[in-house]
């Protein structure tokens, strides 16, 4: 099994229309800049533990942690997965989060 | 074209309202993610990357004016302005919100369109020719056989519950552009040796994780048979598969476990048994009533001549996209949606509501999908040409790419779907933007190039005669290289290379690989025919090449 890394963020889709969210302080925001990031695997299980109460509330879908990393002062997640679901399609520039602001996030 | 009888227009409604039930149901916490997926499932509605995608199904690829302009109007009204056309003729939508979906389904229904049999282990939307009832080398129109199987399969209670998804294709030529033998189970139409018309039964045919070509089951089927004989080897499938292994579950595996002759003995048994019952005998004039829904148009007598135009450009676009019709004067116009730099399979809503208008403008019926990702006039007048060529010109669908290099088969890939591991779009574009070249394209001929970002293949990367298989490597996107894969009625399943290449690599290892060809090619050989000629080491060793410098 793959160890967990080091730097975590929680992240589901929205049950109505799918959209990607990102936990914060107990609640849901639409981008990835504002996420929690946790750097404990204690506080990651707890949020996403925190997270099925929003799942038996019909908010979120799918809760999940990623792993993501510290790169020349930005965040960015590991896998290019996360990278593309963060941002919109890599070939349409003009659609999805990264319309409204830049994936990289300065730390 | 076919029109629903009071029957499909029940069952779709219904559907409709079922669905809309289960949908405020799930909303309304009644029914948990676990409960509803199969339900969403079985109307085509997946949660992928960025959003739900919602598939809706083509059959055997024919869309009427009124159907594409509904899809406009579903793209602009409840999407970002554009679908996606797939590799099994359907249309996706990216951007899908699950609140709106109900909503969409009634859009749907009214214009005799569903979600059904799309997704889930079903038997799914049945595939046909894109030239069905235009080519004069078929021996019938293959989409009645298709809808009668649809009809057969929607509701079929036996069925409902298969082990894994189940695709038929259905084709009427020597020449296969359906990728039949890559499917589940296949129908060829053909002619036996007294002259009469039956059928060809393939099983077993599959890509994803662990491809195969489908073999004979039987070489001759009676038309009244056909749906007896395809219950019959779907009850070998239903009760014989693996269900205790995900990546055993399709008929591929059974007929190539138990071999085919097993294969043939045990369809043969239920065979006489549903037979014998007589309740699946298809009488010809029901057959007769279904091939009145795709009677061809009333064609005019009109010259043969081939057209011609002051644009220098609609001679390449003539002889590259435009096949012979059946009909004196008219002829099948295939418009590429693989515009250089492009997402393949992609349309916009303007485009969809321009080539409606298109139709209506030069009395076409009809529009089909390929699973080759493009769209097909299946019967246009060839003095029409000209000016059909000039307004698909203008809406930038007038790439005269059919079948050449930059005709690239892709799946959404990473960029969108929640399967994938690598992305196919931007691999596409850059291959496409190396080979921009007419002329270069012109000399190349015919080389299919297909990728697949994830090994369920949706991408037809086995059947490429270049395969292209993204991979991940510890969060990283690599691509495998295959080679000497073929849709067609000469198919075969493509050889990996070796080693994968990076993103930034595959491009000009795939180029490395043409230009290999076009050194060692007799005259007259395809990309294909050369690699079968010579093998895998010299096109090895040249896409290797740079890498093996490099690490010198």
């Amino acid at each position: 099994m793959a160890a967990t890394p080091a730097l975590q963020v929680l992240t589901a889709n929205r049950l109505r229309d799918g959209d990607v969210v990102y936990w914060r302080n107990g609640a849901w925001v639409d981008h990835f800049r504002d996420a929690d990031l946790f750097d404990s695997k204690a506080s990651a299980d707890a949020a996403l533990a925190a997270a099925q109460a929003f799942v038996k509330g019909r908010v979120v879908v799918n809760p999940y942690l990623f792993g993501v990393r510290n790169e020349a002062g930005r965040l960015r997640a590991i896998e290019e997965r996360e990278i593309v679901r963060s941002q919109g399609p890599s070939i349409r520039r003009d659609l999805g989060k990264q319309v409204m602001d830049s994936f990289d996030v300065q730390i | 074209m076919y029109r629903y009888d009071e029957f499909d227009a029940q069952f779709v409604k219904e559907r409709v309202a079922q669905f809309r039930y289960q949908v405020e149901r799930r909303l309304a916490g009644e029914l948990t993610e676990d409960e509803f997926k199969p339900l969403r499932l079985m109307n085509g509605l997946y949660l992928q990357l960025h959003a739900y995608m919602l598939r809706v199904a083509v059959p055997y690829g024919t869309l009427s004016g009124k159907q594409l302009r509904m899809l406009a109007h579903i793209a602009r009204k409840y999407d970002k302005g554009y679908g996606h056309f797939t590799t099994r003729t359907n249309i996706q939508f990216n951007w899908i919100k699950l609140v709106d979906v109900p909503d969409i389904l009634a859009d749907l229904a009214s214009v005799e369109m569903h979600c059904i049999q799309t997704s889930g282990n079903c038997i799914r939307n049945v595939t046909a020719d894109q030239f069905a009832g235009a080519t004069d080398e078929e021996i019938e129109d293959p989409r009645p056989l298709s809808e009668i199987i649809r009809q057969w399969s929607s509701l079929h209670p036996e069925f409902v519950f298969l082990a894994r998804k189940f695709k038929i294709a259905v084709g009427a030529t020597e020449k296969d552009r359906a990728a039949l033998l890559f499917h589940d189970m296949a129908v060829q139409i053909v002619k036996n040796a007294e002259g009469r018309t039956g059928y060809k039964v393939y099983a077993g045919g599959g890509m994803g994780r662990t491809p195969y070509i489908a073999q004979v089951m039987r070489e001759f089927v009676e038309r009244e048979d056909i749906l007896a004989y395809l219950e019959a080897v779907l009850r070998v499938y239903n009760q014989d598969s693996r269900r205790d292994n995900i990546h055993k579950q399709r008929i591929k595996i059974l007929v190539n476990a138990v071999g085919i002759e097993e294969m043939r003995k045990r369809a043969d048994r239920e065979f006489v048994e549903i037979k014998a019952n007589g309740t699946l005998q298809l009488p010809q004039e029901e057959l007769d009533r279904i091939a009145a829904y795709f009677a061809p148009p009333a064609f005019e007598v009109l010259s043969n001549e081939e057209p011609t135009s002051l644009d220098p450009t609609f001679k390449n676009w003539l002889s590259q996209n435009v096949s012979k019709h059946r009909a004196p004067g008219y002829a099948i116009a295939t418009i590429s949606l693989k515009p250089i730099g492009g997402v393949p399979g992609d349309a916009t809503a303007e485009q969809m509501d321009a080539l409606a208008e298109l139709l209506d403008e030069y009395g076409m019926a009809e529009i089909r999908v390929s699973h080759e990702q493009n769209l097909v006039l299946p019967h246009a007048r060839k003095k029409d040409l000209p000016a059909i060529y000039k307004k698909l010109k203008a809406l930038h669908l007038a790439t005269p790419n059919a079948g050449l290099v930059t005709d690239i088969i892709a799946c959404p890939g990473l960029d969108y779907c929640d399967l994938a591991n690598a992305r196919s779009i931007p691999i596409a574009q850059d291959i496409a933007r190396r080979f921009e070249n007419l002329d270069r394209q012109h000399d190349i001929g015919e080389l299919k190039i297909k990728i697949s970002g994830c090994v369920n293949a949706c991408g037809h990367h086995h059947a490429g005669h270049i395969g292209i298989l993204g991979v991940d490597k510890k969060g990283v996107e690599y691509y495998q290289l295959q080679l000497g894969g073929s849709g067609a009625e000469d198919a075969s399943i493509g050889d990996i290379m070796g080693p994968g290449f990076t993103a930034h690599d595959i491009g000009p290892a795939v180029e490395r690989v043409v230009d290999t060809y076009v050194k060692l090619r007799h005259n007259g050989e395809r990309f294909l025919d050369t690699y079968r000629r010579v093998g895998m080491e010299p096109f090895k060793n040249m896409a290797y090449l740079e890498q093996m410098y490099a690490a010198h």
